[in-house]
């Protein structure tokens, strides 16, 4: 069902703010935590808690801290007392959707400014029980998260041929852009293309070294109506990243039919949200994208899912250098999950990633004149999907 | 403003315990009846949305196997909330304000019955704090009766009185868990089990669902006779510190209601999502209803109260009455957290 | 500081991937007294699962070795294990079909961390098997063969605990092992993810 000729209000991404991620936060509570990431994400839009008409928060299980709906105890934390106060919970994609809502609830034209966070805090429990903990009756998955994974990046290289190196590239690529990015969890300038290769295999073919790490973090921003965004412009100096399109796609774990190496939840999210956002040519349009990739090997698959290249050529622009930051896409600058992955957050980040290139508050890792992003997040057995399209330049 | 309304409503026959099917099994047939009875299709729909929760279900992403239900191929626009499906509801509602689809499926459901679900609950809490202690959903309802007790703004008989017309009100609706009361005075020789709590001022825990369908402008026309139309919807949250505020109040339904705009017309009925029958006259006061309001025509909670979707239910019984012709506007409330922190109030009216 | 949680095994990860780290240093406040930075705080709660109906038919099928798939209404796909609908229509699957027990292997990983008491030594293989008749796979583990020789569209019959550990369970499966019989082709297994 297509969207109808009702007219939506513009909305732009005008502040951003991000924790420092580490496998352990041990030096704040959950709510400083919180706190970290929602004060830097006012202070970049010029407002204050007050400002804030709605509050629209989203993590992925709630096994992993051990509390069972938080946002009702964060309710003071966020400054939402008296507001609305929404949780999502989307599975991995879920910072992506999280993000999404929010700008449907200024898009709606019920609320002018809206703040949003995506968390996780995954030291508190463990994380590959918080995942996955062993129900009765059914088989246990005693390959762990990555082990339900490797196969289909198997099944994507056998039919793309693809050298087998390809995922070291990638995951070399992004955590040599994390030393880029102050708030990455992962900062190692040691890393090589050896020292990669050489550490421990963990779901052949994806390495210790290929793999995200399991981080504490939190990532804030906030959402303006058109006049807000113009408003805190002026007071910030700094351009708002006008949201063009979003998309939020499903589809089920076990569909006969079900593509895992290129699911068509995820082509139609993408072409949807390009559709919004008057993208023909995505290769060629499209400045930077931050889209998620926690093994390695999911850069090629996605770059040919969301159409930046052709069914089994994605792993070229990969070799070719085409996803580095002086390439002509550059992929993850950020570091990606690869980098980073408290999962409540990690679609959030590229969300907000996106939007910070276009506003040219990316830092060390800025792609300069960057006018056009793409934010992708997916969660679940590769079947949930959330996409944002942002610009400097107005819908 | 868009006119959104409700225009299907299904329920599952509330029980206790649905040991013999999960919660796919459960969900399926209420999310279908609710399709069939406008014959809509999930091609017709724009948007889809689900409330639950995976401390309930005892597994972290529960609600990814419900989609099996929805028969979501091609892929849909989807997502979900770890809320009542109220607040689902109103994710759906924003959608089709902000544009971005004419009409929508929320449904919710939960089955309590394999945790302990007043423990469960208690995993809600400040974890610092309050989670270490593991105080029940009961007892925590208990200090609040216990402020109101005292407070001289309820007495003991008058909850006796809300759980028996409660129940027995419950006779009428073929949904309801628990129908049927002893008389009040039976009532209030029972046992204090949890003083000043008696067993009848306390919610069942049911296994259940509820599927609502929404539909803008024509669409919902097309699909019922007599729309429920939402004409107004509003939702907030007062502080988790219970120390720090007055428990006989509920402020943010207060500023709900205000911004909900209840009070431009009558009110015919109203279904109140107040698990314990103390936080009847609390949620009453709130909203300001008069005096000779009809409240919980279905039974509410005290009937039936499957978590995550008692709420949405409100909203569905309150549709339900304005579609078939019996009532002409009314009010839901839907209530998350503890001891009414977070309210959702929910305004219908059989005109646009 | 609290101590490790030596008393639970959830995992056999090395140290420093995904377990739990200990925390970076604790800020100076210049007092005496001992600060409180973490709280070891157990949560334990019981839960008692429903299969439900078609697991229940699924469970009851595999005590007796067999594996008993159902039949989606609508294209007639036969989805094992069964979860009571088609999730292609949203509709009760109720026809159950015996697939299996021979399968192919659609594809695979070998795992080098296994995750759990029940993780057989590591390398194994973990494959995705495509039982005869059905249209998704299902994990398993596969043994018996050497690692090198495991490849796609390889033939496997499932291996079963002795009959008098049969109970209603997954885990009467436990694990597979390569048969003598010609591959099927890789392309033929796309789509039956």
């Amino acid at each position: 069902m297509s969207s109808s000729t009702h007219s939506q209000e513009r909305v732009a991404v005008v502040g951003v703010g991000q924790t420092k991620y580490a496998a352990v936060r041990g030096d704040v509570s959950l709510p400083g935590l919180l706190r970290e990431a929602v004060y830097r994400a006012l202070a970049d839009a010029h407002m204050t808690m007050d400002d804030i008409d709605a509050v629209v928060v989203g993590k992925a299980p709630d096994f992993f801290e051990g509390m069972m709906m938080p946002e009702t105890y964060l309710a003071e934390a966020l400054g939402a007392v008296g507001k609305p106060l929404f949780r999502v919970h989307t599975a991995g994609s879920v910072g992506g959707s999280t993000a999404i809502v929010a700008a449907s609830h200024v898009e709606s034209g019920v609320f002018e400014r809206v703040l949003t966070i995506g968390w996780q805090q995954q030291s508190v429990s463990e994380a590959m029980w918080a995942l996955s903990f062993p129900l009765p009756f059914q088989q246990q998955l005693v390959a762990g998260a990555g082990g339900y994974f490797a196969p289909f990046i198997r099944e994507y290289i056998r039919r793309s041929n693809a050298p087998d190196d390809i995922g070291i590239l990638v995951a070399l690529k992004d955590r040599l852009n994390a030393l880029k990015n102050p708030y990455a969890h992962l900062h190692e300038p040691d890393i090589t293309y050896d020292s990669i290769k050489e550490s421990f295999m963990l779901w052949e073919p994806t390495r210790y070294s290929e793999t995200c790490p399991s981080s504490d973090g939190a990532i804030a921003l906030v959402l303006a109506n058109e006049s807000a965004a113009e408003a805190s412009a002026a007071s910030s100096g700094v351009a708002p990243a006008w949201i063009h399109g979003t998309a939020m796609r499903s589809e089920p774990a076990m569909a006969s039919g079900r593509d895992q190496v290129s699911p068509t939840a995820g082509k139609d999210c993408a072409a949807d949200v390009y559709r919004q956002a008057g993208i023909t040519d995505p290769r060629g349009q499209v400045d930077v994208v931050e889209m998620y990739v926690p093994f390695s090997w999911y850069e090629p698959m996605w770059l040919e899912n969301l159409g930046f290249a052709p069914e089994g050529e994605g792993w070229k622009l990969t070799e070719s250098g085409v996803t580095q930051m002086d390439g002509d896409l550059p992929v993850n600058c950020s570091g990606g999950v690869l980098s980073t992955n408290p999962i409540g957050a990690s679609g959030m980040i590229r969300f907000g990633e996106a939007a910070m290139q276009v506003r040219g508050t990316a830092g060390d890792h800025q792609i300069d004149g960057a006018r056009l992003a793409v934010g992708h997040a997916y969660g679940g057995a590769a079947q949930f999907y959330a996409m944002w399209v942002v610009s400097s330049d107005k819908p | 403003m868009r006119d959104v309304a409700v225009v299907s409503v299904a329920q599952s026959t509330h029980r206790r315990r649905v040991d013999d099917l999960n919660e796919v099994e459960m969900i399926q047939p209420v999310i279908h009846q609710a399709m069939d009875q406008i014959g809509a299709k999930i091609a017709d729909i724009g948007f889809t949305v689900s409330g639950s929760s995976d401390y309930l279900a005892g597994q972290a992403f529960s609600f990814v196997m419900t989609l099996d239900a929805v028969g979501a191929w091609p892929p849909i626009s989807e997502s979900h909330v770890e809320m009542d499906g109220a607040w689902a509801l109103y994710e759906a509602w924003i959608k089709i304000q902000a544009g971005h689809a004419d009409t929508a499926l929320i449904y919710s459901y939960s089955k309590a019955s394999p945790g302990d679900l007043p423990r469960v609950l208690s995993r809600q809490l400040d974890p610092y704090y309050y989670g270490p202690l593991w105080p029940d959903s009961i007892a925590m309802a208990g200090l609040q009766a216990r402020q109101m007790l005292d407070a001289g703004k309820i007495s003991e008989e008058e909850m006796a009185e809300i759980a028996f017309r409660n129940r027995q009100v419950a006779l009428e609706n073929p949904h309801a868990q628990i129908k049927g009361s002893a008389s009040v005075d039976e009532l209030l020789a029972t046992e204090r089990t949890f003083d000043p709590l008696h067993l009848h001022d306390c919610p069942p825990i049911s296994d259940g669902g509820v599927c609502v369908v929404l539909a803008a402008g024509d669409r919902a026309r097309e699909w019922a006779e007599r729309p429920a139309w939402i004409s107004g919807i509003d939702h907030r949250v007062d502080s988790h510190n219970f120390g720090a505020r007055d428990l006989t109040e509920a402020p943010s339904i207060v500023k709900a209601e205000r911004n909900a705009g209840l009070h431009v017309g009558d009110i015919d009925i109203a279904e109140l999502h107040a698990p314990f029958t103390h936080q009847e006259r609390i949620v009453a006061e709130a909203l300001r209803l008069p005096e000779d309001t009809v409240i919980n025509p279905s039974g509410g909670p005290l009937a039936a109260n499957p978590m995550m979707a008692a709420g949405l239910i409100r909203i569905g019984e309150v549709a339900t009455r304005i579609m078939d012709g019996s009532a002409n506007r009314g009010v839901a409330h839907a209530t998350s957290g503890h001891l009414l922190q977070q309210n959702l109030v929910c305004v219908l009216d059989g005109e646009s | 500081m609290a101590p490790a949680d030596n008393d639970r095994v959830v995992s056999t990860l090395p140290e420093g991937l995904w377990s739990q780290p200990q925390p970076t240093g604790v800020p100076d406040f210049g007092s005496d007294a001992e600060e409180v930075q973490r709280l070891r705080l157990p949560a334990s709660m019981r839960y008692r699962f429903t299969p439900g109906k078609a697991m229940t038919r699924y469970l009851e099928g595999l005590k007796e070795k067999k594996f008993l798939g159902e039949r989606c209404p609508v294209t007639g796909d036969v989805y094992i294990p069964p979860r009571g609908m088609s999730p292609v229509v949203g509709l009760p699957t109720t026809e159950q079909v015996e697939v299996g027990p021979k399968g192919s292997i659609a594809s695979f990983c070998v795992v080098h961390i296994g995750f759990g008491e029940k993780a057989p030594p590591t390398p194994f293989v973990s494959a995705l098997v495509l039982l005869d008749g059905a249209a998704v796979s299902t994990y398993g583990t596969l043994l018996e063969v050497p690692i090198e020789d495991v490849r796609i569209g390889m033939r496997v019959e499932p291996v079963w605990v002795p009959d008098e550990e049969l109970t209603y369970s997954a885990e009467n499966v436990t694990h597979w092992r390569p048969i003598d019989e010609p591959d099927v082709a890789p392309e033929t297994l796309k789509g039956h993810f």
